[in-house]
C-alpha cells in the first residue's frame, strides 16, 4: 500500500504543483499582504500565472498511458489528459483577464481572488480522474468550496454577496443529495471504487432483483443531482442565472467553461465506466436491465436546452443571458453522452475546445464593455458597432460561432455533434437541437441589431477607446474562432486521440 | 428485547435526510437552511458507517464518513462567512428579502 503511494507520487507532480501553488501563494498573500495596494495583488497573481504554467508544462511528463494512481483513487488516461489542458487553458486566460478587469482592480484584496483560482483548478485538476466515489466527492467539495468565496468576491456589491449565498445553499443542497446517493452505492456494492462498483455489477448479481434495480436507479440518479448541479442542467440550474450575473465575470466565465468542463469530464467517466458496455451493441447501455440510462439522459439533454433558449430570450442582461446560453449549451454537450460511443465523445471533447474559444471571448468583450462603460445592460450595447468597432465584430463573431452557424468554428463543433447523434439513430434529438439553434439566434441577434442598427440611449456615441492590450486580446479570441471553422482537422484529430478512457 | 439491525439505521438516516429536505424547502432563514444541508450530509454519514459495520464491508465507509465530518466544517466556515457578509449588507438573513437578482 505504502509503496503503491510512493509510486504513484511522481505521476502526480501537476497536481502537486498546482496545490502548491495555492498554499505558497496564500501564505505569502496572508503575510506580506493585506496592505490594500494593488501592486501586491498583482503580484500574487504573476506568481499565480507562473504556477499555472509550470503546471502546464509538467502535464506532458505525466502522460497519457492509461493506468491507476493510489490504488484505484485516481486515474490518468489520454481522456482525463484533454480535460487537464483544457482547464489549465482556461485558469491561464481568466487569470490574465481577472488582471484587466476593473472590478477585481477596485477590491483591496485581489491577491486572495488568484489564491482562489488555484484552489478551484486543483479541484478541477481531481475532478478529471476521480475514480472513486470519496475522491469525486471531495474534489468536487474542493471546487464548490472555493467557487462560493470567488462568486461573492466583489464585497461592496450586493449582488455579488447575494450571488454567493444562493451559490451555497444550492451546492451545499446539490452535494448533500449527491453524498446520499453515493452512501447508497456504497452499501449496493460494498465498494467506493467505481471499477469494482462496475465488476460487481457486470457480474449480473442485482439482474434479477427487482428492488435492487429500483435502489440502485434512486442512488444514481441522486449523484446525478451533484453532476447536473455542476453542469447546470434542468432541473439543477436554478443557481446559475444568478450566480453568473452576480460573480465577478471573469469567475462567471470560469464557471462557464472550466468548472462545466469538469462536471462533464467527471460525470462521463462515472456512466461510461459503470454502465456502459461497448462489447454489447454501439450505443446500448447495459449493467441493469429495465434502465435506460440513454433515455435518461436524453431527457436531462433536452430539457437543459430547451429551457435554456427560451428563458434567454427575456434577458436583458447580457451577462444572465450568456449564463441561459450557457445552460443551453450544456443541453447540446449532453446529447453526446446520450451517444457515449468513440464519435459521441469525441464530439463533446470537439464541443468543449471550441466552446473555449467562443465563450471566453464572449464574456471578454462583455467585461471590457462593462469597465468602460459601467453595465452590463442590452440597451447600453446600442452603437457600439460605432464606439467600439472591434469590440462589436468581436461580439458579433463569439455570438455567431455559439449559435452554430458557418463559416465560424461553433458550426464544426455542432455539426460533429450532430452527426453523432444522428449516427446512433437519435434523429429525433437532432432535430431538437436544431430548432433550439435556431431559437438561440433570436436572442444573439437582439445583441447584434443593438449594436449596429440603433443609436445609443443617451445619445452618447463617443468612440471608446481601446488599450493594445485589449485590443490584441480581443483578436486573439477572434482568430480561432474564424481558422478552426475553415480548418479543423488539428482540433478534430486531437479530440478523436482523447476518447480513450481507462477500463481495468 | 429487539436486535437493533442494519435497517433500523437506514430508517433514521432516511428521517434525517427528509427532515433536512424539509427544512432546506420551508424556511426562509438561510441559517435554517445551512443547518438542513448539514441534516443532509449527516444522513449520508450514518448510512456510510452503517453499511460498514453491518455489511462486514471493509473500513472505508467510516473514512468517507470522517472525510465529510471535515467537510462539513469547512463548508459551514465558507457559508457562515457568507451569511455574515449578507447580514451586514441587507441587515437581513430571510432569503426572500434578498433578492436583487430577479428574472
Amino acid at each position: 500500500m505504502i509503496e503503491n503511494i510512493f509510486n504513484s507520487i511522481p505521476s502526480f507532480w501537476p497536481e502537486i504543483a498546482m496545490a502548491l501553488t495555492f498554499v505558497i501563494a496564500m501564505i505569502v498573500e496572508f503575510t506580506t499582504g493585506r496592505k490594500g495596494s494593488a501592486s501586491t495583488g498583482m503580484a500574487t497573481g504573476l506568481f499565480v500565472l507562473a504556477g499555472f504554467v509550470i503546471t502546464m508544462v509538467l502535464l506532458p511528463f505525466q502522460g497519457s498511458d492509461p493506468r491507476l494512481l493510489f490504488g484505484s483513487m485516481y486515474t490518468i488516461d489520454p481522456f482525463a489528459q484533454f480535460f487537464k489542458y483544457l482547464i489549465l487553458a482556461t485558469g491561464i486566460v481568466i487569470i490574465v483577464f481577472s488582471m484587466q478587469s476593473e472590478e477585481l482592480r477596485r477590491q483591496e484584496t485581489v491577491g486572495e481572488f488568484y489564491c482562489f483560482i488555484a484552489a478551484t483548478t486543483f479541484g478541477l485538476l481531481l475532478m478529471t480522474g476521480a475514480s472513486n466515489l470519496l475522491m469525486i466527492y471531495l474534489a468536487i467539495e474542493l471546487v464548490s468550496i472555493s467557487s462560493y468565496i470567488l462568486a461573492g468576491f466583489s464585497k461592496k456589491l450586493h449582488r455579488s454577496g447575494e450571488a454567493a449565498m444562493k451559490y451555497v445553499i444550492f451546492g451545499g443542497a446539490a452535494s448533500a443529495i449527491m453524498l446520499f446517493g453515493m452512501s447508497l452505492l456504497f452499501g449496493l456494492s460494498g465498494s467506493l471504487s467505481i471499477y469494482e462498483i462496475q465488476a460487481g455489477l457486470a457480474s449480473g448479481a442485482f439482474a434479477h432483483d427487482g428492488d435492487a434495480i429500483w435502489a440502485w436507479l434512486i442512488a444514481v440518479i441522486m449523484v446525478l443531482a451533484g453532476f447536473g448541479y455542476k453542469i447546470s442542467a434542468v432541473p439543477f440550474h436554478f443557481w446559475t442565472p444568478d450566480v453568473y450575473e452576480g460573480a465577478p465575470i471573469t469567475v462567471t466565465a470560469f464557471l462557464a467553461v472550466a468548472s462545466k468542463a469538469a462536471g462533464f469530464a467527471i460525470m462521463i467517466r462515472f456512466f461510461y465506466v459503470m454502465f456502459f458496455d461497448s462489447l454489447v451493441d454501439v450505443g446500448k447501455w447495459v449493467s441493469l436491465p429495465h434502465v435506460e440510462w440513454n433515455m435518461l439522459l436524453a431527457l436531462l439533454s433536452v430539457l437543459t436546452m430547451t429551457l435554456g433558449n427560451l428563458v434567454a430570450v427575456w434577458q436583458d442582461n447580457l451577462k444572465r443571458m450568456l449564463a441561459y446560453s450557457s445552460i443551453a449549451h450544456a443541453g447540446y454537450i449532453l446529447m453526446g453522452a446520450v451517444v457515449m460511443t468513440d464519435l459521441g465523445i469525441a464530439a463533446m471533447l470537439l464541443y468543449f475546445l471550441i466552446y473555449f474559444f467562443m465563450n471566453l471571448g464572449a464574456f471578454y468583450v462583455v467585461m471590457v464593455v462593462a469597465d468602460r462603460t459601467g453595465s452590463e445592460h442590452i440597451d447600453d450595447y446600442r452603437g457600439l458597432g460605432k464606439r467600439a468597432p472591434l469590440l462589436a465584430v468581436g461580439l458579433s463573431i463569439f455570438l455567431v460561432s455559439l449559435t452554430g452557424l458557418p463559416p465560424f468554428a461553433g458550426f464544426i463543433g455542432k455539426w460533429m455533434l450532430f452527426s453523432a447523434v444522428i449516427e446512433a439513430e437519435y434523429i429525433w434529438l437532432a432535430i431538437i437541437g436544431v430548432i433550439n439553434s435556431a431559437i438561440s439566434l433570436y436572442y444573439y441577434a437582439r445583441v447584434f441589431r443593438n449594436m449596429y442598427l440603433r443609436e445609443p440611449v443617451n445619445g452618447d456615441s463617443s468612440p471608446i477607446t481601446l488599450s493594445p492590450l485589449v485590443i490584441v486580446t480581443t483578436i486573439l479570441f477572434i482568430v480561432p474562432n474564424i481558422l478552426f471553422g475553415l480548418y479543423f482537422g488539428p482540433l478534430v484529430a486531437f479530440a478523436q486521440h482523447s476518447v480513450k478512457i481507462f477500463m481495468p | 428485547m429487539m436486535e437493533i439491525g442494519i435497517t433500523h439505521y437506514l430508517v433514521v438516516s432516511v428521517v434525517l435526510f427528509s427532515l433536512g429536505v424539509l427544512a432546506l424547502t420551508t424556511r426562509r432563514n438561510v441559517v435554517l437552511m445551512l443547518m438542513g444541508i448539514e441534516f443532509m450530509l449527516n444522513a449520508a454519514n450514518i448510512n456510510l458507517v452503517a453499511f460498514s459495520r453491518y455489511q462486514g464491508l471493509n473500513l472505508h465507509g467510516h473514512v468517507f464518513a470522517l472525510f465529510v465530518i471535515v467537510l462539513a466544517a469547512v463548508e459551514a466556515a465558507v457559508a457562515l462567512a457568507i451569511v455574515l457578509h449578507i447580514y451586514r449588507m441587507n441587515n437581513t438573513v430571510e432569503a426572500d428579502r434578498i433578492a436583487d437578482l430577479k428574472e
